[in-house]
């Protein structure tokens, strides 16, 4: 077989394009309900991270709600799925399947987006979850960020699809995550987030009116997309924010 | 082994020291470079190498004698993108913690010069069998050096070994800290890798001579 021939290398350009597109396809397409699921449960586990409820024993490693309860879980704590537009709000089932990504381009585009907020309650105490979405170094990043009436953060938690291993995918361990509760969001009467910076003479993050918490040593672009998340965030929930806000 | 010939043996011992990927053939260097921050990724990053390259040689070597010559290249790269894709998704549906750990070094092994380089150099050239020892062989020489630069940039760097604290804790000056002795934070940044690697190849050609280039 001369395998040299154009019409030997078309024909088999061809045939391996067609066995490898319709083994990935049927792959994908097979596997979709699978990994939806898998999503769906995480986005869950997050939401109900960021308000304390979580299986974390003392200090260490993040342990999420097991999947297999979450769903249980998520309904017992989640009183009320919101979607706000402007200062309004109104209730929506599963207003966590909404995507982030999606409502910001809408924004961008100068439309008006229905942005989901979740009411949690534990013990008696609301929480107000808000979902982020921003830019890390390499990819995408994304979390939830819990407050009070007082607009005080309760919890949070990050994730993303491809910071860099032991720098900038820190932002998803314990050490930085705990560094925001108890952190106002407040600066007088400014929305002024909660930045991540460097040497701020406070790496033990004893005060908590400083609107900072200390960064990860190599990964400042991760940490600047962490500060610049929140803070954009907070810009577009503040009307909702104001009309529940005590302090 | 008494499993393997000398020679098919040769394929696997070989590339673990005297014709190592990273320190002799010095392919492979930008993920040594990226994911050895801590150690548990080197080993994450080893063992999908390792899948990779034994399946990907087998499949090439299957392949040898019909893949047109003139579009070799972009046929071995399909092989081990297709590979790949099928990994994460199949990780994403059955082990979803475990496939957002890998997820960020899916592109970095479909770029892994070390994979189409055993593609072109071996497999397109022998038989499946040599060509899966070869894989084997390559993958694991190229895992020693990562976990050797993971071991020592975790440790000197955070203090910790797969992220448990093996020094004491840097912040309540216990264990060595309690003696003065701080984390370097140099070892963090991938710079730090250049220079162990360096160091190995160093300790690695005064070992065995024979491995120096005419200047």
């Amino acid at each position: 077989m001369n395998t040299e021939k154009n019409s030997y290398t078309v024909i088999f350009a061809t045939v391996m394009v067609v066995i490898v597109g319709s083994l990935l396809a049927f792959l994908a397409s097979g596997l979709r309900p699978r990994i939806d699921e898998n999503e769906r449960f995480e986005k869950q586990q997050n939401i109900l991270y960021a308000m304390g409820v979580s299986q974390n024993e003392d200090a260490g490693s993040v342990n999420f709600i097991p999947t297999d309860v979450v769903e249980e879980e998520f309904s017992k704590y989640i009183k009320q799925q919101l979607v706000v537009v402007g200062s309004e709000s109104k209730e929506r089932d599963e207003a966590y399947l909404i995507d982030m990504k999606k409502q910001l381009n809408i924004i961008k585009n100068g439309d008006e987006a229905e942005l989901p907020l979740f009411i949690g309650e534990k013990e008696g105490k609301q929480y107000y979850i808000i979902p982020m979405y921003g830019k890390g170094l390499w990819d995408a990043i994304w979390g939830f960020i819990s407050l009070d009436e007082n607009m005080v953060v309760q919890g949070v938690v990050f994730d993303h699809k491809g910071e860099t291993p032991g720098l900038g995918s820190n932002i998803k361990l314990r050490f930085f995550m705990d560094d925001f509760t108890g952190e106002s969001v407040l600066d007088g009467n400014r929305y002024a987030g909660i930045s991540v910076v460097k040497g701020n003479n406070d790496p033990l993050n004893n005060d908590k009116e400083d609107n900072q918490v200390d960064a990860l040593a190599g990964a400042t672009i991760t940490g600047n997309g962490v500060t610049a998340m929140i803070k954009e965030t907070l810009k577009l929930y503040k009307p909702y924010l104001e009309t529940i806000r005590t302090k | 082994m008494g499993l393997l010939s000398k020679k098919d043996a040769n394929l696997i011992l070989d590339p673990l020291a005297d014709n190592n990927p990273i320190t002799i053939q010095v392919l492979g260097i930008c993920s040594a470079l990226a994911i050895t921050a801590e150690l548990k990724a080197s080993v994450v990053m080893s063992l999908s190498v390792l899948f990779v390259l034994g399946v990907g040689n087998v499949v090439i070597s299957l392949l040898r004698n019909i893949i047109p010559s003139k579009i070799r290249i972009i046929v071995q790269l399909i092989v081990v993108a297709t590979l790949v894709i099928v990994v994460d998704q199949v990780l994403k549906a059955f082990a979803y913690e475990l496939s957002k750990t890998l997820a960020v070094f899916v592109g970095l092994i479909i770029t892994n010069c070390i994979i189409m380089g055993r593609f072109e150099a071996f497999a397109l050239g022998n038989g499946p069998w040599k060509s899966f020892l070869d894989g084997i062989g390559n993958a694991l020489g190229y895992g020693v050096i990562l976990v050797i630069v993971g071991f020592f940039r975790e440790l000197l760097g955070s203090g910790t070994l797969f992220g448990i604290p093996v020094l004491g804790d840097p912040i309540a000056k216990t264990g060595l800290y309690s003696t003065g002795y701080e984390n370097n934070g140099f070892m963090i940044i991938p710079p730090a890798a250049l220079i162990v690697v360096g160091i190995i190849i160093w300790a690695q050609r005064s070992r065995n001579k024979a491995l120096i280039e005419e200047a």
